[in-house]
């Protein structure tokens, strides 16, 4: 936890408007400050995938232990990816430095540290860009005083640093973006700026050491395959006490009807697991009454993506199991659980990066007849777009009652909500399964969402402090609602929040829990054959099953 | 940080007194002929090179910001503008992007009151908005208002936009609203820069230039129309002659023009190395001109290249007697 500093700590260091002075003067005085920055990347980790430059370093000592030839090979880095990126160059070109995004970032908002404004996070990329791939920055270099007049910096090391430690502060939540005239996304500078550290061995340790999991185990946890079969299987018998029904799942089973993928992190840490007992009521239910086979994967056990946090190429080589693996089992197509990046991930890039899935079928959802239509090339379908599908065909037998205890309101998962928009299917789905849902205010939800803090990569135990501060708009606006509406649960759709977001509620929020959509779908949902139930999947007494006292 | 402002300031102060003065000491021709038309070319050549070099960056991934619904099951509403999955759609959202700043539109301002509510509050920060839609589209009007003196005879539309613009009938010459307009929101965003602690931290000098070299030739040029009387009959037979590229040097063409004329070539030939190119980026960029129907339609990496994967075999192969304890399938035995 935030060990460091008290909720009232960090709000007293908040100032939007401290800092005036110019910002290419403090560059030296960067500090690298613990509580705000992540260990670096362990050398097996950055080995396993063959990463360049794996050896233990550590952020904080002033050797680095970059190659000799980094700033060459870091300027090689950038030309190749103005040349394969539009986006990238475009970016670099045309801000105008309006600041209609400064006060957007969640990470500003709640530092007021003035380098996390998105366009002064580009920026810093920007005046070396400047520098050394512009005419304008090559006259002004041989002007005294032009490269400063300009905001031009050369690649130094202390630019490098400075570039590594806010980088690595910004969640690549997109908000900037839906508000910047040009659609300039810092999120996708920040891709390749992270991209262009792993050139030179500068990952942190929170992504490298998941996506080395995630390459050979599997899944980011390390989770290997019986202690995967085994950790569902306990969910099983919990389930088992709790309902009376034997939901026990499919491994790898080849000619299931749908491969289902989520994030190991749903397996293994709480509140997760009670999402992913509500993946397995679901799957039963519908295996029972409908005859729909669905299998997990051991191999394919991971729907996340912490390749995405280090590069496009390490993003590719992650994601391509999931195909993989559908094709050797020959199922029909994939269906993919709650998780933010995950979805950013499948959404604008499986397809291209390891498609095309001819192989697979266009989805049909066999129970209602509903073609898929917008995943007819990718060939994977998003649980709430599946389980609103069954809902409003009046396929699911559910009793909100056993949710009577929740009062909602729902957090929208950033890459859900701005590299996707995937923003009514999970309200749909909590409205039919759970009576009382307040919305937070509309500048923090739907696409204007606030970051829980801790994405793309950051959830880590030592940069407690930028988390919280992160944390603070998204927190801000819960208990808001807490207060109005009387609000106790979170809703989400992602993975990484329910342990996130678990960790902003406990620091500033207290009293409100968070919970996945299908932990509510898994209590409402009448198996065929269940017990009378008295517990939640939380094992905690269902409303009106309170003990007496 | 008092350079970064006050230097683009005296630059154009100087730049003016450099046409003003040359002019007077014979060097008309370099200010009215030869400078303007090195203007034109670097402005053209460089704003076609500086297009063309985006439009040769690929496009390795469809990945617009979605700000709204997506399409997905027909019975929920799809936002179509702000998150289109067609053409027509996206079509819609760039015009809108381009004529009327959307994104923009949306804009918020933040504050945080630490020791009342602790809260961080958000309200509609729609000035920005209108200063620069109005800084935008008078500087529009005023260009297209200039065509009167590079065509003859003048065309109705610039006749009709004319009259339009000088509708309030004040004053003679008659007041056109966008001389008012735009030094007006020019002075707003330029205040922004210096008042707002936030905007003069992001400002670089290359934020005030353009700035400045409009504000003055605007002034020079409402200077010209309103105050100094200049003689307009030569001014359009030298504009013309540089159109119709038979470039004359008539006499009696006050050295108020010449600074006029030299700021504005000076915007031109700077266009297209600066900020100001966003004119062209906003057409290009990627997260506003792409429809989100990623996974409908398959989009092409042209760059794509295959990766070292872990394959399903080595994991088994890794795993096996593990997976085979355990009752896991797998694919061989031993
Ligand atoms: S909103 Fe866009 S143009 Fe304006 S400062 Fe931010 S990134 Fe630059
Ligand atoms: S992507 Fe999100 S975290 Fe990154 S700069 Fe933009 S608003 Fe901040």
């Amino acid at each position: 936890m935030a060990d460091e500093l008290t909720p009232d700590e960090l709000l007293d260091k908040i100032d939007y408007g401290a800092d005036s002075g110019n910002w290419m003067d403090t560059t030296k005085s960067v500090q690298i400050r613990p509580g705000m920055y992540c260990y670096a990347a362990k050398a097996e980790s950055v080995e396993t995938l063959g990463l360049p430059n794996a050896r233990p370093w550590n952020p904080v000592e002033e050797d680095w232990k970059l190659p000799d030839d980094w700033q060459q090979i870091l300027h090689n880095g950038i030309k190749e990816r103005l040349e394969r990126f539009r986006t990238f160059k475009i970016f670099m070109d045309v801000c105008v430095r309006c600041g209609a995004c400064a006060d957007k970032c969640h990470f500003f908002l709640g530092t007021g540290d003035p380098k996390n404004m998105p366009v002064l996070r580009a920026e810093l990329l920007r005046s070396v860009y400047r520098n050394d791939f512009t005419t304008a920055g090559k006259i002004l270099q041989n002007i005294p005083g032009g490269q400063r007049l300009g905001g031009n910096r050369p690649l130094t090391l202390d630019v490098l640093k400075e570039m590594w430690y806010y980088f690595f502060q910004c969640t690549e939540c997109r908000r900037c973006s839906v508000f910047c005239p040009y659609g300039i996304d810092t999120a996708e500078i920040t891709i390749m700026a992270r991209e262009l550290f792993n050139l030179i061995g500068l990952n942190i340790d929170w992504i490298a050491t998941p996506v080395s999991n995630c390459y050979q185990t599997g899944n980011h946890l390390g989770i290997q395959p019986h202690a995967f079969k085994d950790m569902l299987e306990f969910f099983v018998e919990d389930l088992e006490d709790i309902t009376g029904v034997d939901c026990t799942p499919n491994f790898q089973k080849k000619g299931a009807d749908i491969l289902f993928i989520t994030p190991s992190g749903d397996v293994f840490a709480d509140p997760g697991t009670y999402t992913c007992q509500g993946y397995l009521i679901l799957f039963k239910y519908l295996k029972d009454k409908y005859g729909l086979d669905v299998t997990w994967s051991t191999y394919a056990s991971e729907g996340g993506n912490f390749g995405f946090f280090t590069s496009h190429e390490t993003m590719k080589r992650l994601n391509a199991k999931m195909y993989a693996e559908a094709k050797r089992l020959g199922v029909k197509w994939i269906l993919g659980g709650e998780c933010g990046h995950m979805w950013r991930v499948i959404h604008q890039y499986m397809d291209t990066m390891n498609g095309p899935a001819d192989f697979l079928e266009v989805p049909v959802n066999p129970i209602t007849g509903t073609r898929f239509t917008n995943a007819a090339s990718t060939k994977m379908v998003h649980i709430t777009e599946f389980t609103a599908d069954l809902i409003k065909h009046g396929k699911l037998e559910l009793d909100k009652g056993r949710n009577a205890n929740r009062i909602m309101t729902f957090h929208d998962s950033c890459n859900p909500a701005r590299g996707m928009g995937l923003l009514d299917e999970p309200r749909y789905v909590i409205n039919n399964v759970c009576d009382n849902f307040y919305e937070m205010p509309p500048n923090t939800i739907r696409e204007n969402t606030f970051c829980c803090g801790s994405g793309a990569g950051l959830n880590a135990g030592e940069n407690m402090e930028l988390r919280m501060a992160g944390a603070l708009p998204r927190a801000t606006a819960l208990k808001h609602v807490h207060e109005k509406y009387g609000v106790n649960t979170l809703g989400t759709i992602c993975a990484i929040d329910r342990a996130a977001l678990s960790t902003l509620c406990e620091y500033w929020v207290p009293e409100v829990e968070v919970a996945g959509i299908h932990e509510l779908v898994g209590n409402a949902l009448i198996l065929p054959g269940e017990k009378e139930r008295t517990e939640d999947l939380r094992m905690e007494p269902l409303p009106g099953c309170e003990e007496e006292e | 940080m008092t350079q970064k402002y006050l230097i683009p300031l005296a630059a154009v102060f100087l730049l003016f007194l450099v046409a003003y003065t040359g002019a007077g000491a014979g060097l008309g021709w370099f200010f009215g002929i030869v400078f303007p038309y090195l203007a034109i070319i670097a402005f053209l050549v460089g704003f076609v090179i500086k297009v063309m070099g985006w439009a040769a960056s690929a496009v390795p991934f469809r990945i617009p910001t979605t700000c709204g619904q997506q399409k997905s099951l027909d019975w929920i509403q799809q936002n179509r503008i702000d998150n289109p999955d067609t053409t027509l759609g996206v079509f819609v959202r760039m015009l809108l992007e381009i004529f009327t700043f959307r994104s923009l539109f949306r804009n918020t301002k933040a504050a945080f009151n630490r020791n009342a509510s602790n809260r961080i509050t958000y309200s509609w920060e729609i000035f920005l908005w209108v200063a620069a839609l109005a800084f935008h589209y008078a500087f529009l009007v005023v260009l297209l208002r200039h065509f009167r003196f590079f065509t003859s005879p003048v065309p109705g539309v610039v006749q009709f936009l004319e009259a339009l613009d000088g509708i309030v009938q004040v004053g003679l010459p008659g007041l056109f609203l966008s001389g008012v307009v735009l030094p007006a929101a020019v002075l707003f965003l330029l205040a922004r820069r210096l008042f707002d602690a936030k905007l003069r931290y992001i400002s670089q000098a290359s934020d005030y230039f353009p700035l400045f070299l409009i504000l003055g030739i605007a002034a020079t040029g409402i200077s010209m129309r309103y105050f100094t009387k200049v003689d307009v009959t030569g001014i359009k037979e030298m504009t013309m002659g540089l159109v119709t590229l038979s470039p004359t040097i008539p006499d009696g063409i006050g050295g108020l023009f010449y600074g006029h004329l030299f700021l504005v070539s000076i915007l031109f030939a700077y266009f297209p190395a600066s900020k100001l190119m966003h004119l062209g980026g906003v057409f290009l960029s990627p997260t506003r001109n792409m429809a989100n129907n990623t996974r409908a339609k398959r989009h092409v990496n042209p760059w794509n290249y295959d990766v070292p994967i872990h394959t399903y075999q080595d994991y088994e192969d890794h795993f096996r007697d593990k997976m085979i304890e355990a009752g896991l399938p797998v694919d061989k035995k031993e």
